[in-house]
């Protein structure tokens, strides 16, 4: 296995090829587009296909198609663009179709900016598109995760028949960091037994998203729902960082994640019991990584690049039973350590700790 | 006793749920039948639209994958990238390609899409009862234009083949109309070649076939063919637009 130091973008084109991922259908937006372009690079020398769609819909939609066929396939994309796929998140979630879906998230609403931000997060989590429906979605903090996730992505993707989300953003997409490239390790998958590949020597087959009788309508709803059920029993992930004896929580993804841990180390030479939940999956949330907290820990402050979104999930996750902070920069500006630590600090009224630590040491 | 006809092997026997005097049925025929006489049947992935032929996918015996509205040739295109050696086929209406769809139906004959499309134009929105299409003719009422079409407000109709045919990506195109016997067999050797187009990798193949709504027009299956003829292929160019030179020798 080598290391190579590598854009967070490249990372994520990189890993599809080792995941076999067979065909892109992109259209460039920044700050997502290294990816189409190091796939048009390199895919076709690893005998796959890049086509540049004519825009964000019709790239969602052959990935759709080629999917029916059962042939791993990825589209990536940022805010404005995964704003136009929606209408195909949802065909895609009601057919069943394996596809990944990257979306490094730029600030919004409108076209927004480029900078770093996590204001996607209801979109992606939620929805997004019409209908009750779920996409599973990952969200890596460093290169290495753009790299791991995606490669998973495409076995969760074929496991359960359903599309899956990249959710990351423009500091993690355009970094440079070293990666090692790990080669496929090949899972054992549901049988293909549903693709079109032509009829020869069976029934024909057929795969479609529309019942207009009400009720085949609610047995396909259900059918969904109990899939969505399974999903949200067994694929559940967090990382949990000095928890253990922990009086208070950060709770952050993706960057602000990786932020949080810097913040939870300073916390703790000035003797404040922080620790750190970093939510991996987006969908399913992480409930169970709250469960034994939820009667120990005085407070939580969720870190996020948005306005407030995540910090709802959070508080269902605690059933309210302890005060829920948001710290929030928005945009595309990012927090630094030691803002959040104050805001901690301020907000649970550690002042004393603070004064009697000023030289850093532990108590 | 000996049989003389029999029922396509293209088609699945599902009964065609579309109202009388409709001409889907004719062409649903048409293509089972040419699927069947080249014998791509097994190797056939067709890509069924939003609106009255949505429900297509169940009446041919060919594998089959619905797309939502107007992404029919976009679907297409993913699984001919996929499967480069299948047959793949859309099945559109107007609405359906020259509204919602019209950025890929640009894009596909652009890029020369390997892929066959077929258009099936009754100048309305059908299966939502008869709105106002990018092909519905000047002074045509529709649900959405009660007082006719006012081409200084709505604009002209759109001709798809004459557009489609302007791009060198797209080898085969033609318009056909299926009112009379002879233009049905006129329909069936169009609709065989843009097959063929793909079969020999050749690049798009489109067939535009003029169709009836009586049920949205408000008039009788007879006089509704009567308006195809009289309104309809006027206000279109009709036969073979561009064929390639592969194609005419076979």
């Amino acid at each position: 296995m080598k290391k190579i130091l590598i854009k967070g973008n490249e990372a994520i084109a990189e890993a599809a090829i080792q995941a076999g991922c067979k065909l892109f259908f992109g259209y460039p937006i920044t700050p997502s587009t290294e990816i189409v372009e190091y796939l048009s690079k390199h895919l076709p020398k690893a005998g796959g296909t890049v086509l540049q769609g004519e825009d964000e819909v019709a790239s969602i939609y052959m990935c759709y198609g080629a999917a029916a066929t059962g042939t791993r396939v990825m589209t990536a994309t940022s805010s404005p663009g995964f704003s136009l796929k929606q209408e195909g998140m949802s065909y895609l979630a009601a057919a069943e179709l394996p596809v990944v879906v990257v979306n490094v998230n730029r600030a919004g609403p409108g076209l927004g900016g480029l900078g770093p931000a996590q204001s996607d997060y209801f979109q992606c989590t939620k929805g997004g598109g019409h209908g009750d429906y779920r996409a599973i979605v990952l969200a890596p903090s460093k290169s290495q995760e753009l790299y791991d996730f995606t490669m998973e992505a495409f076995d969760l993707a074929d496991k359960y028949r359903n599309p899956v989300l990249i959710l990351a953003d423009g500091f993690l997409g355009q970094m440079m960091e070293p990666v090692e490239i790990k080669e496929r390790v090949v899972k054992e998958l549901p049988p293909q037994d549903w693709i079109l590949d032509g009829c020869k020597g069976r029934e024909k087959r057929k795969i479609a998203s529309y019942s207009l009788t009400n009720e085949v309508g609610e047995a396909n709803c259900l059918r969904w729902q109990a899939k969505y059920d399974k999903i949200t029993e067994q694929e559940q992930r967090w990382e949990e960082f000095y928890t253990e004896d922990a009086e208070y929580l950060l709770v952050g993804y993706g960057t602000c994640g990786r932020i949080g841990k810097s913040v939870v180390l300073n916390a703790r030479k000035q003797g404040i019991k922080l620790g750190l939940i970093r939510p991996i999956t987006l969908w399913p949330f992480p409930v169970k990584a709250f469960v034994p907290y939820r009667d120990t820990i005085k407070g939580i402050v969720t870190v996020e690049l948005n306005a407030g979104q995540m910090i709802e999930d959070v508080k269902l996750a605690v059933e309210c039973k302890m005060p829920v902070h948001l710290y929030s920069r928005q945009g595309g500006m990012m927090p630094g350590e030691n803002e959040i630590l104050e805001f901690a600090v301020k907000a649970f009224d550690l002042s004393v700790a603070e004064e009697v630590n000023v030289d850093g040491k532990n108590i | 006793m000996e049989k003389i006809f029999k029922r396509t092997t293209g088609l699945t026997g599902v009964p065609f749920h579309y109202c009388p005097g409709c001409t889907h049925g004719i062409i649903h025929r048409i293509i089972g039948e040419v699927m069947e006489e080249l014998n791509i049947i097994e190797d056939t992935i067709g890509v069924a639209p939003v609106g009255c032929a949505g429900f297509c996918l169940d009446m041919f015996s060919c594998d089959f994958v619905g797309a939502a509205h107007g992404r029919a040739q976009a679907v297409a295109t993913g699984v001919k990238r996929a499967k480069p050696d299948k047959i793949v086929f859309t099945y559109q209406g107007d609405g359906d390609i020259a509204a919602i769809g019209m950025a890929h139906a640009i894009h596909v004959a652009a890029r020369g899409e390997k892929i066959t499309t077929i258009m099936v134009n009754n100048a309305v929105f059908g299966m939502t009862g008869g709105q106002m299409a990018p092909t519905t003719l000047s002074g045509q009422k529709t649900t959405t234009s009660p007082y006719g079409r006012d081409c200084t407000f709505n604009g002209q109709p759109i001709d798809l083949p004459q557009t489609i045919a302007t791009l060198p990506g797209a080898v085969y195109v033609a318009s056909v109309s299926v009112d009379t016997p002879k233009n049905i067999f006129a329909a069936k050797k169009a609709i065989k070649r843009a097959f063929q187009v793909q079969q020999l990798g050749l690049g798009f193949a489109f067939v535009s076939v003029l169709s009836t709504c009586p049920t949205n027009w408000g008039l009788s299956p007879v006089d509704s063919l009567k308006w195809l003829q009289e309104k309809m292929m006027p206000a279109y160019q009709m036969g073979e637009l561009k064929v390639p030179e592969e194609v005419k020798a076979l």
